[in-house]
């Protein structure tokens, strides 16, 4: 009955191809996200005004300012006096204010002979954006201790990502939200979407097996998700200039892993729901919201409370988000991130073992 | 193997305490045009199912189409055909691949496919409708070709559950004619309904009550055995004593 199977692929796709808006949304969301989240939306330290207070001009201040001015995430503002801190800082002028002692260059030096503390130079940031303070301040810290004193407190680097660009970070994520979108969504919604007009029970009476009829509702939608995946990895590398250095045949074939789990997740759901509203919501409150929130696309989970992180384990997304992020931005290949591969495909096995249960038992 | 097409012993259904189907037995007769008629809730769609290969009856026995509906529900799929009472066939897919899809799931090759597909349509006089998408015809329309697709494998019985719910008479009249040219060609047909009018066009009528056949032989019979002046009496008659709530 082979047959059977192939007339059952050509139908879903067919299916999918005359429902040309979905297939529209499903090419562009990647593309919209992509770039909204690599270009407008950023949380790097870009354009950071700067003004500096210092009541001597000396060579240190002025070998600061010049490092400064030269550095293309921050521009130099020009002196300022220092009753002129908060109102340049509350109107916006600036978003950071280096403030140098009057006794700077002496403390330099009184370092290097031995005889006094380190200089402390003072940076009042605006802080209403959290996210920017905190890496202007970093980044900042870095390009002064570089420059000013070979007495240096503390040495910082940024290790594959020097710059802090966001749309490396953000790119794993996009991955790991599309396809749950794409194929858990779409699977789940299709499968009932026959539920509810009332074609499965017809295909419930032909000799077709229920499971061919669910894996060749699988497959187009798999072809569709690698067919993303291709274009998100293309916009990647070659608009975003994302590295890639770890080869992207480890992240292909462990986005494919992650597929076959978010088709699996897509069953489960349709096993649940009875209308393709239900199944609608199902998939964006119970799978969505905790991959924004919980899988370290958006926050770090370090920064997560403790029952978040623990929460956070059984959200796959987490761990395909992880292991695509250390591939793609450090360069590792994909033996150095198999717990991740073991835990995902742990993760597909059970789902899909649980959906296949519940979608038999359904039926009797 | 004699012309008995369906034939069902004591056959029971029960979920739990509750017995939805209450050992019934009956015998269909090849080309017969079987209606089987039954309040709400009467067991009519789980005997349809058990009869189907859709459940597993709890006891009794029986065969459709020489086929054991114990151990056999698999093969008994491949020998009927099954038209729901809610329009069943894909909005966003053309006459024509409706026809190939349903074909194929039935083990049909492509020449024959295209042989049968042809014959159908000719029939229907929709040949020039082929191409359009199912979902743009009028319901009377889709539950004719919902009908021949039911058929596109030639099986030996087909079920139809209330096939003609939400169709004006006219159509009616039509679809009806369609049945009796089937089952003059040697097809069975097992169907339900709740329009009385149609119960005297079957040859023989089952009517359940509470799980169980409490009435069955030709309307004419049946007619004569309650008095009644029509199948609609016959049927308040038996379906008065109903405990189960319709």
């Amino acid at each position: 009955m082979k047959q059977n199977f192939g007339s059952f692929v050509k139908k879903e796709s067919l299916h999918i191809l005359r429902d040309k808006r979905t297939m529209l949304v499903v090419m562009l969301i990647p593309v919209v996200l992509m770039i909204l989240f690599g270009f407008a939306i950023s949380t790097e330290v870009n354009n950071v005004n700067v003004a500096v207070v210092a009541p001597e001009r000396t060579d240190g201040v002025r070998d600061a300012v010049e490092k400064l001015s030269q550095n293309e995430y921050f521009t130099f503002k020009g002196y300022i006096s220092s009753d002129e801190i908060d109102l340049n800082l509350r109107s916006g002028k600036v978003g950071v204010v280096v403030v140098f002692a009057s006794d700077y260059d002496r403390r330099v030096a009184q370092v290097k002979d031995g005889i006094s503390t380190k200089p402390v130079i003072q940076l009042v940031v605006d802080a209403s954006n959290v996210n920017t303070a905190g890496s202007a301040t970093a980044y900042l810290q870095g390009v002064l201790l570089g420059s000013a004193s070979q007495q240096a407190m503390f040495e910082t680097r940024m290790l594959f990502n020097p710059q802090m660009k966001s749309a490396y970070n953000f790119v794993p994520g996009i991955m790991g939200l599309i396809f749950i979108l794409v194929c858990a969504m779409m699977t789940s919604v299709s499968i009932v979407r026959e539920k509810e007009v009332g074609t499965m029970e017809v295909l419930l009476v032909s000799p077709v097996r229920p499971v061919k009829i669910i894996f060749a509702k699988m497959i187009p939608y798999f072809v569709i998700s690698c067919i993303v995946l291709v274009i998100i990895l293309l916009l990647a590398r070659y608009l975003l200039g994302v590295p890639m250095s770890g080869g992207v045949s480890g992240i292909f074939s462990l986005s494919l892993l992650y597929l076959l789990l978010s088709l699996s997740l897509g069953l489960l759901v349709s096993t649940i729901a009875s209308t393709q509203i239900a199944a609608l919501l199902v998939s964006a409150m119970v799978m969505m919201m905790p991959i924004l929130m919980l899988s370290g696309m958006l926050f770090p989970i370090e920064n997560l409370p403790k029952f978040f992180q623990v929460v956070s384990n059984i959200i796959p997304a987490r761990w395909y988000i992880d292991a695509v992020r250390k591939m793609m931005i450090q360069g590792l290949p994909l033996v150095a991130v198999w717990k991740n591969g073991v835990i995902l495909l742990g993760m597909t096995v059970m789902i899909l073992a649980v959906s296949l249960k519940k979608f038999n038992d359904k039926l009797e | 193997m004699s012309d008995i097409v369906i034939s069902v012993r004591d056959l029971t259904k029960c979920f739990g305490n509750f017995t939805a189907v209450d050992r019934i037995s009956f015998d269909v007769r090849k080309g017969e045009i079987f209606g089987f008629l039954g309040a709400n809730g009467a067991g009519k769609t789980t005997a349809m199912r058990m009869l189907c290969g859709l459940s597993y009856p709890t006891s009794g026995s029986g065969s459709v189409a020489g086929f054991d509906v114990m151990r056999e529900g698999e093969l008994i799929k491949r020998h009927i055909g099954y038209m729901s009472q809610r329009f069943s066939l894909y909005n966003d897919l053309t006459v024509w691949e409706n026809m190939r899809l349903f074909a194929g799931i039935y083990g049909l090759s492509a020449k024959q496919t295209e042989e049968r597909a042809t014959e159908l349509l000719n029939r229907l006089n929709f040949s020039s409708e082929r191409n359009t998408l199912v979902g743009s015809l009028p319901l009377g329309w889709k539950q004719k070709l919902s009908f021949v697709i039911a058929t596109i494998h030639r099986p030996e019985v087909v079920f139809l559950d209330e096939p003609t719910g939400g169709v004006d008479p006219v159509t009616r009249r039509q679809f009806w004619e369609m049945i009796y040219e089937a089952a003059e060609g040697g097809t069975t047909i097992f169907v339900t309904t709740h329009y009385m009018d149609e119960a005297e066009y079957c040859t023989r009528v089952s009517i359940m009550v509470d799980g169980e056949v409490r009435a069955l032989d030709t309307p004419f019979r049946l007619k004569q055995q309650f008095a009644a002046e029509s199948m609609d009496e016959v049927f308040r008659v038996l379906a008065r004593g109903a405990k189960r709530g319709g």
